[in-house]
């Protein structure tokens, strides 16, 4: 594990969100943990978040990432209507954007599915297994880097 | 007692010696979800069939369950608001009646919609409740809900003038699906059947989700029974058990066993009815054979084991489960307006349930033996009732190690107590 970091105040905040239709919390209890122990201030609109809200929170918070997080099996679908509607909003058409879970009820999406969900905005799509996981905490850990750009 | 119905169809079964066991399934093509109720139906077990509805019907974004419809994009669930009566009618004819009952399962905090779609096509029995399904999983303040439920329990109770009798189980019992402790999904699921009942519903279950450890579920259910003992004396009653709600094990023979656990449990603690989970659980949402599969394996593993229920109220968890109903009966005689003191007052508190309704004071641990307990009862009634254990704030690994706890422990074959 590495070494928690303290989060200086006023540092821009990961967003931590669960998919819109998603009633999930155990993913985005966890995701907050393993955020803040890189060392980032996180602010987690827990499950079902509507689009709006997560354009709103966006706007007012400024975050440094927004982390979508999904396992109903919706989260393919809900995802892309999510970052259409984010990458169109003026103001959030750079924020960083990455989503992860269970995206599709058949279990993990696929090749072609991944590349729509980039295509249609997601810096990073991550699938629900330890090699997603690492994956993340590599992206966690380049995160001030990316945020400066 | 009438002799229709959800609720007297289960009791039959069981004084029949017989536990009834129920898969967790909804697909959203009619053709498909016809096929998953006669499978279930023509299963080697005594069964009831379930209505799963999707996520999106579940949040109230009907316009997008109404777009997957026109579009035929699969979803995780049946839509039922969405889907003509007259198509849903064409999937349950011939199928539900009082030897084949159905529950429709959602998940909603605001479920007006939900319930009357069901009622308009000739169902009645479903699930849910004003905590259960709104602290752990939604954004609809509890306020919003209770009145919600309020609304909804009323609406469905005036099924009786029809010669129905409604049924409703509490989710109570699942709260959060695991890491909390029993004795306080005892108390909601205790409370919530209380408010079913003080809303006119007459046919009520109550559900508790088997946790990570034999005996203290055992104890649990065991608490259950004599509370509604005492406080539903006037109704009609019965226990759901659900096989784990968290981490599912990954391999066959672990899925297997867990579920094995979850049968005896049931049938041993004088249970009437099972909710299953299947062997893809860890993976992805099962198919119609992986849950029949599950049904069949459950019903012979409840076939070969005794009644043997644990006496009810001589335990921690009962004296927990007591304190908390107890303390929020105590609050006021309306028990909507109890259960939003409680929350606010942070009476109870469930543990890592991030909505804003909740103190979010609490926190759980699964100790050495197993059995779940509690490091901070926040503000809940339970000093000297309970022995909590302070513990240093969890890191991602540790809470990681215990939401996979279960999966770990039945996929490597270990004996569990």
């Amino acid at each position: 594990m590495s070494n928690p970091l303290t989060p200086t105040p006023g540092d821009q905040p990961v967003l931590v969100v669960g998919g819109i239709s998603d009633s999930h919390t155990w993913n985005l209890v966890y995701l907050q943990l393993l955020v803040e122990e890189h060392g980032h201030r996180v602010v987690n609109l827990g499950p079902c978040v509507p689009e709006d809200l997560l354009i709103g929170e966006a706007l007012v918070h400024d975050p440094a990432l927004i982390v979508i997080s999904s396992v109903n099996g919706h989260g393919y679908h809900d995802g892309m209507r999510t970052v259409t509607r984010l990458r169109e909003h003026p103001g959030l058409g750079d924020v960083p954007v990455v989503i992860g879970g269970k995206l599709g009820i058949a279990g993990p999406c696929g090749d072609e599915e991944e590349a729509a969900l980039r295509a249609a905005g997601y810096d990073e799509v991550f699938e629900e297994s330890a090699d997603g996981i690492a994956a993340f905490r590599r992206m966690l850990d380049a995160l001030p880097q990316r945020a400066l750009v | 007692m009438t002799g229709a119905g959800f609720g007297a169809f289960v009791r039959r079964a069981h004084d029949a010696g017989r536990l009834v066991v129920q898969p967790r399934m909804g697909m959203s093509s009619p053709e498909r979800m016809r096929a998953g109720l006669l499978a279930t139906r023509d299963a080697d077990a005594t069964t009831v069939g379930t209505l799963t509805l999707d996520s999106y019907t579940r949040v109230g974004d009907l316009e997008s369950a109404q777009l997957a419809v026109l579009e035929g994009v699969d979803l995780n669930g049946y839509p039922l608001v969405s889907h003509e009566t007259a198509t849903t009618r064409r999937v349950l004819d011939g199928i539900h009646g009082p030897r084949f009952p159905v529950q429709v399962r959602h998940g909603s905090a605001a479920p007006q919609h939900i319930f009357r779609a069901l009622t308009a096509v000739g169902l009645d029995a479903s699930e849910g409740g004003p905590v259960s399904y709104c602290l752990p999983y939604g954004r609809v303040p509890l306020r919003e809900s209770v009145a919600h439920w309020t609304e909804s329990c009323e609406h469905f109770s005036t099924l009786r003038r029809t010669g129905a009798e409604p049924h409703l189980e509490t989710f109570g019992g699942c709260v959060l699906g695991q890491l909390c402790p029993p004795g306080l999904l005892v108390a909601v699921s205790v409370l919530e059947a209380l408010f079913f009942r003080r809303h006119g519903i007459r046919s009520i279950s109550v559900s508790y989700a088997q946790q990570t450890n034999r005996r203290q579920d055992s104890e649990a259910v065991a608490a259950l029974r004599s509370l509604c003992t005492r406080f539903l004396s006037d109704t009609e009653w019965h226990v759901v058990v659900y096989a784990y709600m968290g981490l599912f094990p990954e391999t066959e023979h672990g899925a297997r066993r867990l579920l094995a656990q979850a049968a005896e449990l049931a049938v041993e603690s004088g249970s009437e009815r099972l909710i299953v989970k299947t062997v893809a659980e860890s993976r992805r949402i099962p198919s119609v054979a992986e849950n029949v599969s599950a049904l069949e394996y459950a019903a012979a593993v409840a076939e070969r084991t005794a009644r043997d229920p644990l006496e009810g109220t001589g335990t921690e968890t009962y004296a927990e489960a007591y304190a908390l109903v107890d303390a929020v009966l105590n609050l006021d005689d309306d028990l909507g307006t109890a259960l939003l003191k409680a929350f606010s007052e942070g009476r109870l508190d469930v543990p890592y349930c991030l909505h804003p309704d909740n103190a979010g004071l609490s926190r759980s641990y699964i100790a050495e033996d197993g059995r779940l307990c509690w490091s901070d009862v926040g503000n809940m009634p339970l000093s000297g009732v309970v022995d909590a254990r302070p513990a240093h704030t969890v890191t991602s690994s540790e809470l990681l190690a215990s939401l996979s706890y279960v999966r770990r422990s039945f996929d490597d074959h270990n004996t569990r107590p």
